[in-house]
C-alpha cells in the first residue's frame, strides 16, 4: 500500500489533499467534519484585518454550468472572504489545531498592501499553531475593487512586497496564491519567488459570468437584475489550471518553487495529473461544494491504488514527472505520424465522428450504406476529433504508422528521426542543427 | 354477495370498484420535466440517426430530443407533429421496441435505448395541453377531397390536405372519428379520452367536415364521390374478422376480440363490463394481446393465450409478450384450435398441439383441453367492403408507392391498403403521404 504521506515545504499531512480556502473551511463545524471525513489539510477561509466584517451579498453567490444530467461542470461565486470576526476564526483554528495535530491548517489572509496591516495580523495567526499562511492574491471579485485580492495578484511588484512582509514578520512557511487573471502566469510566480515565499498555489478562480437571464437580461447570479463578474472553478478550469502550473514547472527561474496545485480536482486521477506537472499537493474545493467531504476517500484509495499499480511507494517519487515532457510546439516531433483507428466492435454505430470529420475537419471517415464507419487513412490527418466526440471511450484510437510505411495521405515514407519545425524547410527562419526537446 | 373472480361464468363487477382506476390507468406514466430532462441528455444526437430511419413517419428524433434538451418543448411537438400529426397517439401506442428505440445506438452500446416514445409524448402532450395548433392552412385551392374512414390514415391525409388548402369532407361509419385509436387499442395506453381529444386538436387546423354514420356501399359509392369531388383517398381499414371455423364456433361465449376491445375502448365504467372466470384468448398478434390483458385487468381468474405458431413467428413483440406475462397472462405457444366444448355457452376450448418444419405447421396429435368461459378471436381482420373499381390483391386495396389505387383520382392507405405493417404510425405515413401525392396530382 502506497504511503500518502505528504511533506509539503515541511508542512506535514497524512495525504496531499487540502481543501482550498472557501466555504467549506469557514468554519470549525466543516473544517473538524472535513478532518473527520479523511482530507489531509485544510486552507482556512480567507481572514481579513481585525474590525467590522465584510458583509456578503443577501443574493444567490453562485452561478453555474452544466453537462449532461445536469452534472456540475464549472461554478462562480461572488462570496468575498470570512464575513465572520478574527478573533472568533482565530480560537476556532487554535481548537481545531490543537485537536488534530497531525492535520494541515493554513490560513488563507488578505489584508490591504500595506506594511502595518499585515505587520499586526501575522503574529495574531502564527499565535494559533497554524501550520503556514497562503497569501490570498487572487480572489477576482468584491475585494479586487478595494484593492486587495486579485488586484495585487495582478502586479508582481506588490506580491513580492508583501510577500516580504510576511517573510520577515512571521516565521510560518507562506505560500502565495496566484490569480489566472494575468497574461502571463511567470511573472507573478517569479514575483513571489523574490519576495521569499515558501511555494505558490494556484490557480484561483477565473473572471466570468457563467450566464444571462434573458427575461431580466442580467448576468447570472443576479442580485435585484443586476450582476457582476464572478470566479470561475470546478472541472471546467482544470485545463487552464494544469497549463498554468506547469508553465511555472518548467521556468527555469521558478522550476524549484513548490506549487500547491488548484483548478478542478474532482477525482484522484486529477490529483495525480496536476502532482505529475510538478504540483506537490493539491487542494479541492468545487468537486465538496458539489458531492459533499466524503468524494476524499475515492481520492486516497484511488490514488493509492494507481500508484500501487506503478510502483511508487510516495507522492514525491512522481512530483514533476510529466513536466520533462511540456515543450514547445516548435518542439513537437512533426514526422511521428498517427491515424484514427475505429474498432468495430465497440463501435456503437452514433456516427458522430462522420459528422464532426465531413462537416469540421477532413473528410476523412467513411460511412457505408449499412452504418459502418472506417478511417480514410489517404486524409485522415490524425487531428483526434473523431477520439473527443466518441461517446465510447477507446472506440477510436490513434495507432503510430512504424518507419518505412508510407503515408497514404502525403505518399511519403515514414521515418523514426526526430524532425521539428525549427529544421523543417517551410520555416523561413529554420536553424541548421535542429535542437532536441528543451 | 358481490361477484370475485371466482364466480363462476361470465359476470360483471369481479374486482374492488378502486381496483378498476388503477388497472386501467396509464400504462406508462408520463415524464415529468426533471425525468424528460434526464431522458433527453441520453441522446447523442446520431449522424443520420436509426431512429429517424427507424420511424415509418422519419420524425426528427435527434432533434425533437435536442429541442427538449434545450427547454424549447413547443418546437420539440412541432418537429414531430411536421412529420407525424398524431405523433400523441404513436407516443403511447407505437411498438418502439421493434422500431425506433430497437435501433438506438444505446440499446446498441447498454442495452437499454434513449426512450423516444416517453420523450415524444412529454413533447407532444405539452404543445397539445396548451391548446396551440402549430399549423395554419395555405391559401385555399377551391379543390375537394373525399376521405373515407376517420382513422389514422385518414386524418393524416386530411389533416395534410387541409393545410395545402383544400376543403376535406372525412365520412365514417361509426359514430365517432378516431378509428382503431378510438375502438381499438388497449384502454390502458389511450387514458382520459386521448384519441377523442387528439382528434378535436387536429381538427383546429380547419378546412376538414367529418360526417358520421356513412359508409361506402350504403348509399354512397365511390363512383358517386369520385364525380363529387376532386380526390379520394380510401382509408376504411379492416372492417371484418377472420372466422374461426371449427366445432362449436356457435356456442355462447365466442366473440371477436375487436368486438370486445372495441365495447371496453366506450365502457365508461369498467365494473360493469362482464368477462369470464376462466377467458382463452386465441391469436398472436397485438389484438390478442390487448384482449388478454384487459380480460386479465377486469377481474378474468385465469387468462390463456393460445398461439398456433412459436414464439419467435409471434406478431405481438417481445415486449407485448412479457407485458401480458406480467399481467399473468399465460400463453402457450403451438397449438391450434380444434373445438369449443359447452351446452349453450363455451365452457372449455380445445387445441391439438403443433410443429413447425420448414414452415408449414403440423398437428401433432396430442390435445389439450382448457376451461374457458369466453374465448376471444383474434386470429386477424379482413377487408370488408371495398368498393367496386379498386383492385384488391391479397386481401387489401393494391396501391403504389404514392398510395395510388388502380382507379384514376383515387388514393389509398391505412390498414386496407396493401403494404406497410398495419400499425398506427405506418397508417399515418400512408394517408400523409397519399395527402402530398394528390396535392401534387391535383396542382398540376
Amino acid at each position: 500500500m502506497a504511503d500518502l504521506t505528504s511533506n509539503f515545504i515541511g508542512i506535514k499531512s497524512p495525504n496531499p489533499f487540502w481543501l482550498a480556502s472557501a466555504p467549506p473551511t469557514d468554519k470549525e463545524y466543516n473544517v473538524r467534519r472535513a478532518f473527520e471525513a479523511g482530507w489531509g489539510g485544510v486552507v482556512w477561509k480567507t481572514l481579513g484585518e481585525e474590525g467590522p466584517p465584510v458583509v456578503n451579498v443577501n443574493g444567490p453567490r453562485y452561478g453555474a454550468i452544466f453537462g449532461a444530467d445536469r452534472r456540475l461542470l464549472g461554478l462562480n461565486n461572488i462570496e468575498l472572504i470570512t464575513d465572520r470576526p478574527l478573533r472568533q476564526n482565530l480560537e476556532e483554528i487554535a481548537r481545531v489545531k490543537k485537536d488534530y495535530p497531525d492535520r494541515a491548517i493554513i490560513v488563507s489572509l488578505m489584508v490591504p498592501c500595506e506594511e502595518e496591516a499585515w505587520k499586526t495580523i501575522l503574529p495574531v495567526v502564527e499565535a494559533t499553531g497554524a501550520d503556514g499562511i497562503e497569501l490570498n492574491f487572487g480572489c477576482p471579485h468584491g475585494m479586487a475593487e478595494r484593492g486587495m485580492g486579485s488586484a495585487v495578484g495582478q502586479v508582481p511588484e506588490y506580491i513580492e512586497m508583501v510577500t516580504r512582509w510576511c517573510k520577515q514578520y512571521c516565521s510560518l512557511p507562506v505560500i502565495v496564491k496566484l490569480t489566472p487573471n494575468i497574461t502571463d502566469i511567470r511573472k507573478p510566480a517569479e514575483a513571489a519567488m523574490r519576495g521569499g515565499a515558501d511555494a505558490v498555489s494556484l490557480i484561483n478562480t477565473i473572471n466570468s459570468i457563467t450566464s444571462v437571464d434573458l427575461d431580466a437580461m442580467s448576468p447570472e447570479p443576479m442580485i435585484d437584475g443586476k450582476g457582476t463578474h464572478g470566479g470561475y472553478c470546478g472541472p471546467a478550469v482544470k485545463p487552464i489550471a494544469l497549463n498554468m502550473v506547469a508553465e511555472i514547472a518548467r521556468n527555469a527561474e521558478t522550476a524549484k518553487l513548490p506549487i500547491s496545485g488548484i483548478g478542478g480536482v474532482t477525482t484522484w486521477r486529477d490529483a495525480a495529473e496536476f502532482i505529475a506537472l510538478g504540483c506537490g499537493n493539491v487542494q479541492v474545493c468545487t468537486a465538496v461544494m458539489t458531492y459533499g467531504f466524503k468524494i476524499v476517500e475515492e481520492m486516497i484509495a484511488g490514488l493509492s491504488q494507481w500508484m500501487d499499480e506503478k510502483g511508487y511507494t510516495s507522492v514525491d517519487q512522481f512530483v514533476g514527472m510529466a513536466v520533462p515532457n511540456v515543450t514547445d510546439w516548435q518542439y513537437l516531433n512533426l514526422n511521428f505520424i498517427t491515424k484514427a483507428v475505429i474498432n468495430q466492435d465497440d463501435c456503437i454505430k452514433c456516427g458522430r465522428c462522420y459528422a464532426a470529420c465531413e462537416d469540421t475537419s477532413h473528410q476523412a471517415i467513411e460511412m457505408s450504406a449499412d452504418r459502418v464507419f472506417s478511417v480514410k487513412d489517404d486524409e485522415c490527418v490524425a487531428c483526434n476529433l473523431c477520439v473527443n466526440v466518441c461517446p465510447v471511450d477507446g472506440c477510436i484510437t490513434m495507432k503510430e504508422l512504424p518507419a518505412g510505411e508510407i503515408d497514404l495521405r502525403t505518399g511519403t515514407a515514414v521515418t523514426d528521426e526526430y524532425g521539428n519545425w525549427t529544421a523543417h524547410p517551410n520555416n523561413p527562419s529554420q536553424s541548421t542543427c535542429a535542437p532536441g526537446a528543451d | 354477495m358481490p361477484n370475485s373472480q371466482m364466480t363462476p361464468g361470465v359476470a360483471p363487477g369481479r374486482l374492488p370498484t378502486e381496483t378498476y382506476s388503477n388497472n386501467f390507468a396509464d400504462l406508462h406514466a408520463p415524464l415529468d420535466a426533471h425525468e424528460a430532462a434526464v431522458a433527453a441528455d441520453r441522446c447523442y444526437f446520431c449522424y443520420d440517426a436509426p431512429c429517424q430511419t427507424a420511424c415509418p413517419t422519419e420524425i426528427d428524433i435527434p432533434m425533437f430530443i435536442r429541442q427538449i434538451s434545450t427547454g424549447m418543448v413547443e418546437s420539440a411537438a412541432a418537429t414531430i407533429f411536421a412529420q407525424n400529426i398524431l405523433g400523441g397517439m404513436c407516443a403511447r401506442v407505437c411498438p418502439t421496441e421493434t422500431l425506433c428505440e430497437e435501433v438506438c445506438v444505446r440499446e446498441v452500446a447498454e442495452g437499454k435505448p434513449v426512450e423516444i416514445g416517453r420523450l415524444q409524448r412529454f413533447a407532444t402532450d405539452k404543445l397539445m395541453a396548451s391548446g396551440v395548433h402549430p399549423f395554419t392552412r395555405a391559401a385555399a385551392t377551391g379543390k375537394k377531397v373525399a376521405v373515407v374512414g376517420a382513422g389514422p390514415a385518414g386524418l393524416a391525409c386530411a389533416h395534410r390536405l387541409a393545410m395545402q388548402g383544400h376543403d376535406v369532407v372525412v365520412m365514417d361509419g361509426r359514430a365517432k372519428a378516431g378509428g382503431l385509436n378510438e375502438y381499438g387499442i388497449a384502454a390502458y395506453k389511450s387514458v382520459d379520452d386521448f384519441a377523442h381529444r387528439e382528434v378535436d386538436w387536429l381538427l383546429q387546423i380547419g378546412g376538414i367536415t367529418i360526417e358520421y354514420g356513412k359508409r361506402l356501399g350504403d348509399g354512397m359509392s365511390l363512383v358517386d364521390l369520385s364525380a363529387g369531388y376532386d380526390a379520394v383517398f380510401l382509408a376504411i381499414g379492416m372492417g371484418g374478422v377472420n372466422a374461426l371455423s371449427a366445432d362449436g364456433d356457435d356456442l355462447g361465449g365466442v366473440v371477436d376480440a375487436v368486438d370486445f376491445i372495441s365495447d371496453l375502448r366506450q365502457a365508461g365504467d369498467m365494473s360493469k363490463l362482464a368477462v369470464g372466470r376462466n377467458v382463452v384468448v386465441i391469436g398472436g398478434g397485438m389484438t390478442a394481446v390487448d384482449a388478454a390483458v384487459q380480460s386479465k385487468l377486469l377481474g378474468a381468474d385465469t387468462v390463456t393465450m393460445v398461439y398456433r405458431r412459436g414464439k419467435a413467428r409471434m406478431a405481438a413483440s417481445v415486449y407485448e409478450q412479457e407485458l401480458a406475462t406480467s399481467k399473468g397472462v399465460r400463453i402457450i405457444y403451438n397449438a391450434q384450435p380444434v373445438a369449443m366444448h359447452g351446452e349453450g355457452a363455451v365452457n372449455e376450448a380445445e387445441f391439438e398441439y403443433t410443429s413447425e418444419a420448414d414452415g408449414a405447421l403440423k398437428g401433432t396429435g396430442e390435445t389439450v383441453r382448457i376451461a374457458a368461459d369466453q374465448v376471444f378471436l383474434a386470429i386477424g381482420q379482413t377487408l370488408e367492403g371495398a368498393p367496386d373499381g379498386v383492385a384488391v390483391e391479397r386481401g387489401k386495396i393494391m396501391v403504389d408507392d404514392a398510395g395510388r389505387t388502380s382507379m384514376k383520382g383515387v388514393w389509398a392507405g391505412g390498414d386496407c391498403a396493401s403494404g406497410g405493417d398495419d400499425l398506427t404510425v405506418t397508417a399515418v405515413a400512408e394517408g400523409r403521404d397519399a395527402a402530398i401525392d394528390i396535392h401534387a396530382t391535383l396542382m398540376a
